[in-house]
């Protein structure tokens, strides 16, 4: 007698520990072999597109922190260049360079804690705590220069809000060197671990054409054999001045995409150094007093600087007509910001490309076949961030 | 193809009709299309070897209240091969369908899910087309221009109930929107009483 079939529906989240964040994931099952998974998102959508549109450009900054809110200020600079672009500001180079050891930390913030968490998925402990000691010091970098460890605010279009305080390059500097050491250690832990390669190796493996059919971009591409890298192919900034190297993988698992994340840190270590070594002297924003504000002292002795002043932190700077699409390569992969100004002080529409939503998008075509158990590893991998998958 | 200008006029002699309007800007090349044409301009962008726009980047909607053709479509493509980027937009009227390009690009499908939530627009051969970002029955099209920013409801967990409940938004401030124009561009009322 034939058995009959059964599928098992299972709800997994919206509060589970693997899920990174609020995830609802409609499982089917049959037995423990995953035949379909329906993401549910939006439980965290806070309506960030239409927030935008009604506040100025200078207040819209602070929302880009809130979407991948473990690399925040790779998000701003998205923004930054965006507005940066219309208006035609020539960013000074300083700001340039501070800008690209910012979001370099932003990467090495964003990847230790998806190498670390997917570890823990998988069943190991231990990285997650030396990780997230390093991650502390590096938040520890943006309250020095911004005041605050997560929701930065500290690119402007034209530069950044203030220059580093002193003593922190070269506090940044012997971070670096002391870092390396860290990233041999979690390898040691996770590498060539047995079990934490059982779990990975073979994994959610995304071929070539389809890691493009479903608008993979950063490690989800690359992992994938696809060397394509922003920072390399459409240098924005400072990088095309800076040698790095972009790690690509062969298998497109899992495992793979873990390896070029240890990798990538290891390159944004060697950016920041570069960074520092040839940091130049000179202004941090543009001197454009229609676009960012005067320094205190003027304000204190210049009608203009005082008018100026006022001008920009109540009605804001205006931007002209025209749309654009920006993007940076932000940790999880592309982020894009289409914005289409219609020459007042507010973005008329502001749409937010973020990596984690199309990558999320491909879950059930990754985990059907796969066992149960996969299902937090593969969405380790995929690192999912739901700031920016609902936005 | 290396040129920006080249892959245009290439673009431009093949798909011909097809395309109302073409420019360069901000190193994009921006196609305006006609509603109809859409799965041919992207499927030729996709499969040419002189064009290869492999990977679709995102779809989204743009709202023109005031305009006849209230929507703007906007659709991004990427060439990793030819490093470059295409914006293809064009305009639709509320009740338009719009052709769904999820046979192109798998990827097309959550992208145009979020359209129809936020936007409320409608697509054919959409195989799975539900909300997406909003609330589980959620009315309304909250990036539309005339959805409130404050929305219509509110939730809270009521304890004579035991339950969350849903309650229309009560807010003790509304928010405010003030003119900050220039004065000396002259504010709205000044401006009004010189027209009169």
């Amino acid at each position: 007698m034939a058995k009959e079939k059964k599928t098992l529906n299972l709800n997994f989240g919206p509060q589970h520990p693997a899920a990174h964040g609020v995830l609802r994931l409609i499982l089917q099952l049959d037995g423990e072999v995953v035949e379909k998974a329906d993401p549910h998102i939006g439980l965290l959508h806070r309506g960030t597109e239409k927030l935008i549109e009604n506040k100025t450009y200078t207040q819209a900054v602070p929302y880009f922190d809130r979407l991948d809110y473990v690399a925040p200020m790779n998000q701003e600079h998205a923004f930054a260049l965006a507005i940066e672009k219309i208006l035609k500001i020539e960013v000074p180079a300083r700001a340039q360079y501070i800008r690209v050891i910012f979001c370099e930390i932003g990467r090495i913030l964003s990847h230790i804690l998806n190498v670390t968490t997917q570890a823990m998925d998988v069943g190991a402990l231990t990285p997650t705590l030396w990780g997230f000691e390093e991650r502390e010091k590096l938040m520890g970098f943006y309250e020095r220069v911004s005041g605050s460890r997560l929701h930065a605010n500290y690119f402007r279009a034209g530069g950044v809000h203030k220059d580093l305080p002193s003593g922190l390059d070269n506090d940044i500097d012997e971070f670096c060197d002391k870092f390396p050491k860290i990233i041999d250690d979690l390898e040691t832990l996770l590498t060539d671990n047995r079990i934490f390669k059982q779990r990975n190796v073979d994994i959610g493996i995304v071929s070539k054409q389809d890691a493009l059919d479903y608008s993979f971009s950063g490690v989800m591409l690359r992992g994938s054999g696809i060397a394509w890298d922003l920072r390399r192919s459409q240098p924005y900034d400072c990088y095309n001045d800076l040698q790095f190297k972009i790690p690509v993988g062969k298998n497109g698992d899992c495992y793979d995409r873990y390896l070029c994340r240890i990798e990538e840190m290891r390159e944004s270590v060697k950016i920041i150094k570069q960074c520092l070594k040839n940091l130049p002297k000179g202004p941090i924003k543009t001197d454009d007093g229609k676009i960012s504000p005067p320094p205190k002292k003027e304000i204190k002795e210049s009608m203009e600087a005082l008018i100026h002043h006022f001008k920009l932190f109540t009605e804001g700077y205006r931007v002209e007509k025209d749309e654009i699409y920006t993007a940076v390569e932000a940790p999880k992969g592309e982020f894009g910001v289409y914005l289409i100004s219609d020459g007042s002080s507010k973005p008329y529409k502001c749409k937010i490309r973020a990596p984690g939503f199309t990558h999320l998008q491909a879950m059930d075509y990754l985990i059907k076949g796969h066992m149960l158990a996969d299902v937090p590893a593969v969405l380790g991998s995929m690192d999912i961030v739901f700031g920016e998958v609902d936005r | 193809m290396k040129n920006l200008g080249d892959l245009e006029k290439f673009i431009n002699s093949e798909l011909t009709s097809k395309i109302n309007n073409s420019f360069i800007k901000h190193d994009n090349i921006y196609l305006n299309i006609d509603h109809d044409e859409l799965i041919d301009v992207i499927s030729f962008l996709k499969t040419n070897k002189e064009t290869k726009f492999r990977q679709l980047i995102e779809i989204t909607a743009v709202d023109y209240p005031e305009s006849e053709y209230r929507f703007k479509m906007v659709y991004f493509l990427l060439s990793h091969e030819h490093n470059k980027r295409v914006i293809i937009d064009y305009s639709i009227k509320e009740n338009d369908i719009i052709s769904s390009i999820t046979s192109l690009f798998p990827s097309a499908n959550w992208m145009e899910r979020e359209v129809f939530d936020m936007y409320g627009l409608n697509f054919k051969n959409h195989p799975d087309l539900r909300r997406i970002l909003t609330d589980y029955g959620f009315e309304g099209y909250p990036l539309r221009k005339d959805f409130p920013l404050t929305g219509h409801n509110e939730v809270r967990y009521s304890e004579e109930d035991k339950k969350v409940i849903y309650e229309p938004v009560k807010l003790e401030q509304n928010y405010r929107n003030f003119d900050y124009e220039s004065p000396w561009e002259g504010t709205k009322y000044i401006k009004e009483i010189k027209k009169s």
